[in-house]
Protein backbone atom coordinates (compact mmCIF):
# COMPACT_ATOMS: atom_id res chain seq x y z
CA UNK A 1 0.00 0.00 0.00
CA UNK A 2 2.59 2.80 0.84
CA UNK A 3 5.20 3.13 -1.34
CA UNK A 4 8.74 3.79 -0.06
CA UNK A 5 9.04 7.92 0.40
CA UNK A 6 11.66 7.42 -2.37
CA UNK A 7 9.88 5.69 -4.16
CA UNK A 8 8.16 9.25 -6.66
CA UNK A 9 4.76 9.43 -7.45
CA UNK A 10 3.32 6.42 -8.48
CA UNK A 11 1.87 6.37 -12.47
CA UNK A 12 -2.28 6.30 -12.79
CA UNK A 13 -3.65 4.40 -14.79
CA UNK A 14 -2.00 3.69 -18.07
CA UNK A 15 -0.46 6.99 -18.17
CA UNK A 16 2.67 5.83 -16.15
CA UNK A 17 6.45 6.53 -17.35
CA UNK A 18 6.77 4.72 -21.11
CA UNK A 19 3.43 6.03 -21.84
CA UNK A 20 3.16 8.72 -25.10
CA UNK A 21 3.78 12.05 -23.91
CA UNK A 22 2.37 15.22 -25.52
CA UNK A 23 5.25 17.43 -27.28
CA UNK A 24 5.40 19.79 -24.54
CA UNK A 25 5.98 16.79 -21.50
CA UNK A 26 8.42 14.95 -23.98
CA UNK A 27 10.09 18.34 -24.42
CA UNK A 28 10.51 19.15 -20.75
CA UNK A 29 11.85 15.10 -20.22
CA UNK A 30 14.57 16.05 -22.62
CA UNK A 31 15.73 18.91 -21.01
CA UNK A 32 14.48 21.63 -23.39
CA UNK A 33 15.27 24.94 -20.96
CA UNK A 34 12.70 27.45 -23.57
CA UNK A 35 9.90 25.40 -23.05
CA UNK A 36 10.85 24.90 -19.17
CA UNK A 37 10.38 28.57 -19.04
CA UNK A 38 7.09 29.05 -20.93
CA UNK A 39 5.60 26.50 -19.04
CA UNK A 40 6.24 27.92 -16.07
CA UNK A 41 4.83 31.31 -16.67
CA UNK A 42 1.67 29.22 -17.86
CA UNK A 43 1.70 27.64 -14.67
CA UNK A 44 2.10 30.52 -12.48
CA UNK A 45 -0.82 31.94 -14.46
CA UNK A 46 -2.74 28.76 -13.55
CA UNK A 47 -3.34 28.14 -17.38
CA UNK A 48 -5.85 25.34 -18.07
CA UNK A 49 -3.74 23.77 -20.41
CA UNK A 50 -1.08 22.98 -18.22
CA UNK A 51 -2.84 20.69 -16.72
CA UNK A 52 -2.87 17.69 -18.56
CA UNK A 53 0.93 18.08 -18.93
CA UNK A 54 1.12 18.24 -15.15
CA UNK A 55 -0.79 15.31 -15.20
CA UNK A 56 1.37 13.56 -17.31
CA UNK A 57 5.06 14.57 -15.87
CA UNK A 58 3.40 13.46 -12.58
CA UNK A 59 4.56 9.77 -12.45
CA UNK A 60 8.36 11.39 -12.75
CA UNK A 61 7.97 13.44 -9.73
CA UNK A 62 8.38 12.96 -6.00
CA UNK A 63 11.70 11.58 -5.49
CA UNK A 64 14.07 14.36 -5.29
CA UNK A 65 15.22 16.19 -2.47
CA UNK A 66 13.82 19.88 -1.96
CA UNK A 67 15.00 22.56 0.22
CA UNK A 68 13.04 25.04 1.76
CA UNK A 69 15.22 28.14 2.61
CA UNK A 70 14.02 30.95 4.49
CA UNK A 71 14.30 33.26 6.94
CA UNK A 72 13.90 37.05 7.74
CA UNK A 73 14.97 39.76 5.59
CA UNK A 74 18.37 40.53 5.24
CA UNK A 75 19.97 37.45 6.80
CA UNK A 76 22.20 36.43 3.56
CA UNK A 77 19.45 34.06 2.34
CA UNK A 78 20.20 34.26 -1.47
CA UNK A 79 24.06 34.69 -0.83
CA UNK A 80 23.46 31.06 1.13
CA UNK A 81 22.20 29.85 -1.94
CA UNK A 82 24.74 31.01 -4.29
CA UNK A 83 27.17 29.03 -2.03
CA UNK A 84 24.89 26.18 -2.17
CA UNK A 85 24.73 25.57 -5.99
CA UNK A 86 28.24 25.99 -6.22
CA UNK A 87 28.52 23.13 -3.49
CA UNK A 88 25.57 21.20 -5.29
CA UNK A 89 27.74 21.94 -9.18
CA UNK A 90 30.90 20.59 -7.76
CA UNK A 91 29.34 17.70 -6.82
CA UNK A 92 27.79 17.23 -10.29
CA UNK A 93 24.09 17.31 -8.93
CA UNK A 94 21.77 19.58 -11.21
CA UNK A 95 20.00 22.04 -9.38
CA UNK A 96 16.37 23.84 -9.36
CA UNK A 97 16.14 26.95 -7.59
CA UNK A 98 12.63 28.88 -6.80
CA UNK A 99 13.33 32.11 -5.97
CA UNK A 100 9.78 34.02 -4.41
CA UNK A 101 9.37 37.60 -3.22
CA UNK A 102 6.63 39.17 -2.37
CA UNK A 103 3.54 41.03 -4.79
CA UNK A 104 2.97 44.33 -3.80
CA UNK A 105 -0.48 44.43 -2.64
CA UNK A 106 -1.08 47.45 -3.95
CA UNK A 107 0.21 47.87 -7.39
CA UNK A 108 0.43 43.67 -8.15
CA UNK A 109 3.59 44.12 -9.28
CA UNK A 110 6.79 43.14 -7.70
CA UNK A 111 10.86 43.25 -7.87
CA UNK A 112 12.87 40.28 -7.95
CA UNK A 113 16.06 40.76 -6.81
CA UNK A 114 17.49 37.42 -5.50
CA UNK A 115 19.52 37.06 -9.19
CA UNK A 116 21.94 39.77 -8.05
CA UNK A 117 23.70 37.55 -5.70
CA UNK A 118 23.35 34.40 -7.78
CA UNK A 119 26.23 34.05 -9.75
CA UNK A 120 27.09 31.36 -12.46
CA UNK A 121 28.18 30.69 -15.74
CA UNK A 122 25.57 31.70 -18.43
CA UNK A 123 26.44 28.28 -20.21
CA UNK A 124 26.00 26.47 -17.17
CA UNK A 125 22.65 23.89 -17.86
CA UNK A 126 23.19 22.22 -14.52
CA UNK A 127 21.23 24.87 -13.03
CA UNK A 128 17.90 26.74 -13.63
CA UNK A 129 16.89 29.70 -11.81
CA UNK A 130 13.18 31.27 -11.09
CA UNK A 131 12.14 34.03 -9.91
CA UNK A 132 8.66 34.01 -8.45
CA UNK A 133 6.31 36.41 -7.19
CA UNK A 134 3.72 35.71 -4.60
CA UNK A 135 1.33 36.60 -6.53
CA UNK A 136 -1.38 37.49 -3.58
CA UNK A 137 -4.17 34.85 -3.97
CA UNK A 138 -3.25 32.50 -0.66
CA UNK A 139 -2.94 28.87 -1.35
CA UNK A 140 -2.04 29.83 -5.05
CA UNK A 141 1.39 30.32 -5.00
CA UNK A 142 1.61 27.70 -2.75
CA UNK A 143 0.55 25.09 -5.43
CA UNK A 144 2.39 26.76 -8.29
CA UNK A 145 5.50 26.63 -6.33
CA UNK A 146 4.81 22.72 -5.96
CA UNK A 147 3.91 22.57 -9.19
CA UNK A 148 7.12 24.40 -10.55
CA UNK A 149 9.26 21.82 -8.71
CA UNK A 150 7.51 19.01 -10.40
CA UNK A 151 8.20 20.67 -13.91
CA UNK A 152 11.77 21.16 -12.74
CA UNK A 153 12.24 17.60 -11.59
CA UNK A 154 10.43 15.97 -14.53
CA UNK A 155 13.02 18.47 -16.42
CA UNK A 156 15.83 16.10 -15.06
CA UNK A 157 17.48 18.40 -12.17
CA UNK A 158 18.46 16.33 -9.09
CA UNK A 159 17.99 19.05 -6.14
CA UNK A 160 15.16 21.81 -5.61
CA UNK A 161 15.79 24.79 -3.79
CA UNK A 162 13.09 27.29 -3.09
CA UNK A 163 14.09 30.65 -1.19
CA UNK A 164 11.34 32.68 0.67
CA UNK A 165 11.31 35.53 3.02
CA UNK A 166 10.10 34.05 6.15
CA UNK A 167 7.81 36.68 7.05
CA UNK A 168 4.31 35.75 6.87
CA UNK A 169 1.25 32.65 6.59
CA UNK A 170 2.15 32.62 2.73
CA UNK A 171 6.08 31.98 2.93
CA UNK A 172 5.34 29.42 6.03
CA UNK A 173 3.15 27.39 3.76
CA UNK A 174 5.78 27.54 0.80
CA UNK A 175 9.02 26.48 3.03
CA UNK A 176 6.18 23.33 4.65
CA UNK A 177 6.34 22.39 0.86
CA UNK A 178 10.04 21.10 1.35
CA UNK A 179 11.31 18.27 2.56
CA UNK A 180 13.75 19.46 4.17
CA UNK A 181 13.03 23.25 5.69
CA UNK A 182 16.13 24.93 6.44
CA UNK A 183 15.82 28.62 8.58
CA UNK A 184 18.38 31.03 8.13
CA UNK A 185 19.03 33.40 11.16
CA UNK A 186 21.93 35.73 11.84
CA UNK A 187 23.16 37.10 15.56
CA UNK A 188 21.59 39.34 17.36
CA UNK A 189 18.77 39.04 15.86
CA UNK A 190 16.70 38.97 19.16
CA UNK A 191 13.17 39.93 19.13
CA UNK A 192 12.81 38.10 15.91
CA UNK A 193 13.69 34.73 16.91
CA UNK A 194 11.05 34.83 19.32
CA UNK A 195 7.87 35.86 17.29
CA UNK A 196 9.68 32.89 14.85
CA UNK A 197 8.97 30.55 17.45
CA UNK A 198 5.05 30.62 16.64
CA UNK A 199 6.04 30.35 12.91
CA UNK A 200 9.01 29.42 10.90
CA UNK A 201 11.23 27.99 13.84
CA UNK A 202 8.42 25.34 14.91
CA UNK A 203 9.04 23.62 11.23
CA UNK A 204 12.90 24.12 10.80
CA UNK A 205 14.69 20.75 10.38
CA UNK A 206 17.96 22.86 10.14
CA UNK A 207 19.01 26.33 11.31
CA UNK A 208 21.59 27.93 9.57
CA UNK A 209 23.42 30.76 11.54
CA UNK A 210 24.71 32.56 8.87
CA UNK A 211 27.22 35.54 9.08
CA UNK A 212 28.68 33.94 11.77
CA UNK A 213 31.76 35.91 10.74
CA UNK A 214 30.64 38.52 12.95
CA UNK A 215 30.64 38.28 16.60
CA UNK A 216 27.89 36.85 18.69
CA UNK A 217 27.11 33.99 16.20
CA UNK A 218 28.15 31.24 18.97
CA UNK A 219 25.72 33.10 21.39
CA UNK A 220 23.12 33.10 18.70
CA UNK A 221 23.36 29.11 18.16
CA UNK A 222 23.50 28.79 21.66
CA UNK A 223 20.34 30.36 22.25
CA UNK A 224 18.93 28.27 19.66
CA UNK A 225 20.43 25.17 21.12
CA UNK A 226 18.58 25.81 24.06
CA UNK A 227 14.94 26.59 22.17
CA UNK A 228 15.35 23.26 20.66
CA UNK A 229 15.97 21.63 23.89
CA UNK A 230 12.48 22.28 25.27
CA UNK A 231 10.88 21.21 21.50
CA UNK A 232 8.90 18.82 22.39
CA UNK A 233 10.42 15.10 23.62
CA UNK A 234 9.23 11.84 21.17
CA UNK A 235 10.65 13.83 17.76
CA UNK A 236 13.54 11.41 16.30
CA UNK A 237 15.02 14.60 14.22
CA UNK A 238 16.39 17.30 16.54
CA UNK A 239 16.91 20.62 14.68
CA UNK A 240 20.63 20.77 13.73
CA UNK A 241 22.49 23.96 13.81
CA UNK A 242 25.27 24.77 11.21
CA UNK A 243 27.14 28.30 11.53
CA UNK A 244 27.71 29.61 8.05
CA UNK A 245 29.33 32.91 6.71
CA UNK A 246 29.58 33.74 2.35
CA UNK A 247 31.70 36.04 3.76
CA UNK A 248 34.55 33.80 4.45
CA UNK A 249 33.21 31.52 3.18
CA UNK A 250 32.19 28.55 6.21
CA UNK A 251 30.41 25.99 6.73
CA UNK A 252 28.81 24.77 3.05
CA UNK A 253 29.71 21.61 3.02
CA UNK A 254 28.23 21.08 6.43
CA UNK A 255 25.21 22.75 5.85
CA UNK A 256 24.75 20.42 2.94
CA UNK A 257 25.90 17.39 5.18
CA UNK A 258 23.05 17.84 7.83
CA UNK A 259 20.69 18.65 4.88
CA UNK A 260 21.24 14.81 3.60
CA UNK A 261 21.31 13.65 7.10
CA UNK A 262 17.82 14.99 7.36
CA UNK A 263 17.10 13.43 4.05
CA UNK A 264 18.48 10.16 4.14
CA UNK A 265 16.14 9.95 7.91
CA UNK A 266 13.16 10.81 5.72
CA UNK A 267 13.99 8.07 3.15
CA UNK A 268 14.57 5.72 6.07
CA UNK A 269 10.93 5.14 7.03
CA UNK A 270 7.91 5.91 9.19
CA UNK A 271 8.49 10.08 9.91
CA UNK A 272 9.96 10.64 6.24
CA UNK A 273 6.54 8.86 4.79
CA UNK A 274 4.27 10.49 7.52
CA UNK A 275 5.37 13.85 6.07
CA UNK A 276 5.01 12.55 2.41
CA UNK A 277 1.35 11.80 2.97
CA UNK A 278 1.04 15.26 4.99
CA UNK A 279 2.15 17.08 2.12
CA UNK A 280 -0.14 15.47 -0.45
CA UNK A 281 -3.04 15.73 1.26
CA UNK A 282 -1.88 19.85 2.20
CA UNK A 283 -1.94 20.19 -1.40
CA UNK A 284 -5.03 18.28 -2.59
CA UNK A 285 -6.96 20.64 0.37
CA UNK A 286 -5.25 23.74 -1.71
CA UNK A 287 -6.20 22.31 -5.08
CA UNK A 288 -9.73 22.18 -3.99
CA UNK A 289 -10.20 25.49 -1.58
CA UNK A 290 -8.53 27.04 -4.60
CA UNK A 291 -11.31 25.54 -7.29
CA UNK A 292 -14.30 26.65 -4.94
CA UNK A 293 -12.15 30.55 -4.64
CA UNK A 294 -11.99 30.70 -8.61
CA UNK A 295 -15.85 29.71 -8.49
CA UNK A 296 -16.36 32.48 -6.02
CA UNK A 297 -14.92 34.51 -8.09
CA UNK A 298 -16.10 33.36 -11.69
CA UNK A 299 -19.56 33.82 -9.88
CA UNK A 300 -18.77 37.90 -8.82
CA UNK A 301 -17.57 38.32 -12.30
CA UNK A 302 -21.25 37.17 -14.07
CA UNK A 303 -23.63 37.83 -11.66
CA UNK A 304 -24.83 41.36 -10.69
CA UNK A 305 -26.63 40.56 -7.62
CA UNK A 306 -23.90 39.10 -6.16
CA UNK A 307 -22.14 42.16 -6.72
CA UNK A 308 -24.84 44.12 -5.15
CA UNK A 309 -24.45 42.05 -2.04
CA UNK A 310 -21.17 43.17 -1.59
CA UNK A 311 -22.24 46.88 -2.42
CA UNK A 312 -24.61 46.39 0.46
CA UNK A 313 -21.75 45.36 2.94
CA UNK A 314 -19.64 48.12 2.25
CA UNK A 315 -22.46 50.56 2.50
CA UNK A 316 -23.60 49.32 5.66
CA UNK A 317 -27.05 48.19 4.63
CA UNK A 318 -26.32 44.67 5.63
CA UNK A 319 -24.04 42.73 7.91
CA UNK A 320 -21.41 40.68 6.71
CA UNK A 321 -22.62 37.26 7.89
CA UNK A 322 -26.24 37.11 6.11
CA UNK A 323 -24.57 38.34 3.00
CA UNK A 324 -21.85 35.40 3.28
CA UNK A 325 -24.98 33.21 3.44
CA UNK A 326 -26.57 34.69 0.53
CA UNK A 327 -23.80 34.43 -1.28
CA UNK A 328 -22.67 30.99 -0.10
CA UNK A 329 -26.32 29.83 -0.69
CA UNK A 330 -26.28 31.21 -4.50
CA UNK A 331 -22.88 29.11 -4.69
CA UNK A 332 -24.21 25.80 -3.74
CA UNK A 333 -27.44 26.06 -6.94
CA UNK A 334 -24.96 26.69 -9.63
CA UNK B 1 -19.64 24.36 -14.20
CA UNK B 2 -16.41 23.10 -16.81
CA UNK B 3 -13.53 23.19 -14.47
CA UNK B 4 -11.52 24.13 -16.99
CA UNK B 5 -13.06 27.33 -17.59
CA UNK B 6 -13.02 28.44 -14.43
CA UNK B 7 -9.31 29.96 -14.67
CA UNK B 8 -9.40 30.70 -18.08
CA UNK B 9 -9.84 34.64 -17.55
CA UNK B 10 -7.01 36.28 -18.77
CA UNK B 11 -7.36 39.18 -15.74
CA UNK B 12 -3.97 40.35 -14.01
CA UNK B 13 -2.92 36.72 -13.80
CA UNK B 14 0.23 37.23 -16.54
CA UNK B 15 1.62 40.42 -15.36
CA UNK B 16 4.51 42.10 -17.61
CA UNK B 17 7.22 40.44 -16.97
CA UNK B 18 10.91 42.93 -17.65
CA UNK B 19 15.14 42.07 -16.95
CA UNK B 20 16.23 44.60 -15.87
CA UNK B 21 20.13 44.65 -16.07
CA UNK B 22 23.48 46.37 -16.36
CA UNK B 23 25.41 45.47 -19.25
CA UNK B 24 29.20 46.67 -18.90
CA UNK B 25 31.37 47.47 -15.79
CA UNK B 26 29.92 51.26 -14.57
CA UNK B 27 28.72 50.80 -11.05
CA UNK B 28 25.88 52.97 -11.07
CA UNK B 29 22.86 51.92 -10.83
CA UNK B 30 20.70 54.21 -9.11
CA UNK B 31 18.93 54.88 -12.05
CA UNK B 32 18.07 50.89 -12.99
CA UNK B 33 16.58 50.66 -9.95
CA UNK B 34 14.45 53.66 -10.25
CA UNK B 35 13.30 52.39 -13.35
CA UNK B 36 12.36 48.82 -11.53
CA UNK B 37 10.57 50.30 -8.73
CA UNK B 38 8.54 52.53 -11.45
CA UNK B 39 7.49 48.96 -13.70
CA UNK B 40 7.02 47.29 -10.69
CA UNK B 41 4.09 50.47 -9.17
CA UNK B 42 2.64 50.03 -12.43
CA UNK B 43 2.06 46.31 -11.46
CA UNK B 44 4.83 44.71 -13.31
CA UNK B 45 7.36 41.82 -12.12
CA UNK B 46 10.56 42.93 -12.53
CA UNK B 47 13.85 40.32 -11.82
CA UNK B 48 16.67 42.84 -11.17
CA UNK B 49 19.46 41.62 -12.28
CA UNK B 50 22.02 44.04 -11.27
CA UNK B 51 25.51 45.32 -11.68
CA UNK B 52 28.08 43.73 -14.55
CA UNK B 53 26.26 41.68 -16.36
CA UNK B 54 27.35 39.93 -19.93
CA UNK B 55 25.04 40.04 -22.88
CA UNK B 56 24.88 35.96 -22.62
CA UNK B 57 24.28 36.37 -18.70
CA UNK B 58 21.44 38.76 -19.65
CA UNK B 59 20.02 37.07 -22.55
CA UNK B 60 20.28 33.56 -20.54
CA UNK B 61 18.29 35.47 -17.71
CA UNK B 62 15.72 36.71 -20.07
CA UNK B 63 14.97 33.56 -21.66
CA UNK B 64 15.08 31.45 -17.84
CA UNK B 65 12.60 33.97 -16.36
CA UNK B 66 10.46 34.24 -19.67
CA UNK B 67 10.39 37.55 -19.76
CA UNK B 68 8.86 40.09 -22.30
CA UNK B 69 11.13 42.71 -21.93
CA UNK B 70 14.56 43.25 -20.84
CA UNK B 71 15.78 47.04 -19.85
CA UNK B 72 19.02 47.82 -20.21
CA UNK B 73 20.71 50.65 -18.11
CA UNK B 74 24.17 51.77 -19.65
CA UNK B 75 26.57 54.61 -18.13
CA UNK B 76 29.62 53.63 -19.33
CA UNK B 77 29.92 54.77 -23.59
CA UNK B 78 30.39 50.94 -24.24
CA UNK B 79 26.09 50.88 -25.66
CA UNK B 80 27.06 50.42 -29.36
CA UNK B 81 28.74 47.51 -28.64
CA UNK B 82 26.92 45.62 -25.92
CA UNK B 83 23.68 46.62 -26.96
CA UNK B 84 23.49 44.80 -30.52
CA UNK B 85 25.13 42.07 -29.14
CA UNK B 86 22.54 41.59 -26.62
CA UNK B 87 19.84 42.38 -29.73
CA UNK B 88 22.16 39.54 -31.69
CA UNK B 89 22.36 36.94 -29.22
CA UNK B 90 18.21 37.15 -28.94
CA UNK B 91 18.05 36.76 -32.61
CA UNK B 92 20.43 33.93 -32.31
CA UNK B 93 18.58 31.92 -29.24
CA UNK B 94 15.36 32.60 -31.32
CA UNK B 95 14.18 35.01 -29.10
CA UNK B 96 12.75 37.87 -31.12
CA UNK B 97 9.67 38.06 -29.23
CA UNK B 98 11.69 39.16 -25.52
CA UNK B 99 11.71 43.49 -26.65
CA UNK B 100 14.64 45.65 -25.47
CA UNK B 101 14.70 48.98 -24.41
CA UNK B 102 17.42 51.06 -23.05
CA UNK B 103 18.63 54.25 -20.84
CA UNK B 104 21.60 56.22 -20.30
CA UNK B 105 24.00 58.70 -21.81
CA UNK B 106 23.44 57.54 -25.36
CA UNK B 107 23.57 60.37 -28.13
CA UNK B 108 21.53 60.74 -30.79
CA UNK B 109 23.11 59.64 -34.06
CA UNK B 110 23.78 56.49 -31.97
CA UNK B 111 20.06 56.09 -30.56
CA UNK B 112 19.16 56.44 -33.99
CA UNK B 113 21.50 53.68 -35.50
CA UNK B 114 20.12 51.16 -31.62
CA UNK B 115 16.60 52.11 -33.24
CA UNK B 116 17.01 50.52 -36.90
CA UNK B 117 18.90 47.42 -35.25
CA UNK B 118 16.06 46.70 -33.32
CA UNK B 119 16.13 48.43 -29.72
CA UNK B 120 12.51 49.67 -29.45
CA UNK B 121 13.17 52.44 -27.07
CA UNK B 122 15.94 54.49 -25.88
CA UNK B 123 15.51 56.86 -22.85
CA UNK B 124 17.60 59.39 -21.83
CA UNK B 125 18.54 61.76 -18.61
CA UNK B 126 15.05 63.26 -17.91
CA UNK B 127 13.13 60.65 -19.56
CA UNK B 128 9.81 60.96 -17.24
CA UNK B 129 8.94 57.44 -15.42
CA UNK B 130 5.55 58.10 -17.18
CA UNK B 131 6.34 57.74 -20.09
CA UNK B 132 8.97 54.66 -19.40
CA UNK B 133 5.97 53.22 -17.86
CA UNK B 134 3.63 53.81 -21.02
CA UNK B 135 6.15 52.83 -23.32
CA UNK B 136 6.90 49.72 -21.66
CA UNK B 137 3.33 48.71 -21.64
CA UNK B 138 3.09 49.25 -25.27
CA UNK B 139 6.30 47.60 -26.54
CA UNK B 140 4.91 44.67 -24.44
CA UNK B 141 1.39 44.53 -25.55
CA UNK B 142 2.90 44.34 -29.18
CA UNK B 143 5.01 41.39 -28.06
CA UNK B 144 3.88 38.92 -30.63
Amino acid sequence: MNPPPSGGNRPRKASGPGARLSPTARAIRAGDRRVLARLISDVEAREPATRSILEELYPYTGRIPVIGISGPLGVGKSSLVNLLIQHLRGRGKKVGVIAVDPTSPFSGGAVLGDRIRIQRPAEDTGVFLRSMASRGHSGGVSQSTREVIRLLEAFGMDVVLVETVGSGQVDVEIHEIASTRVVVLVPHLGDDVQTMKAGLFEIADVFAVNKADLPGADEAAHHLMELIRTAPAGEKWHPRIVKTSAQIPLGIPELWEVVEAHESYLREGVPGEQARQRRLRQELRDLVTGRFAGELEDAMDRDPALDRLFQKVAEGTLDPYRAADRVYESLRKR
Amino acid sequence: MNPQESVAKPRSRRPIRVLIAKPGLDGHDRGAKVVARALRDAGMEVIYAGLRQTPEDIVEAALEEDVDIIGLSILSGAHMVLLPQVVSLLKKRKAHRIRVFAGGIIPDEDAGRLRRIGIRAIFGPGTSLESIVSTARKIAGSRA
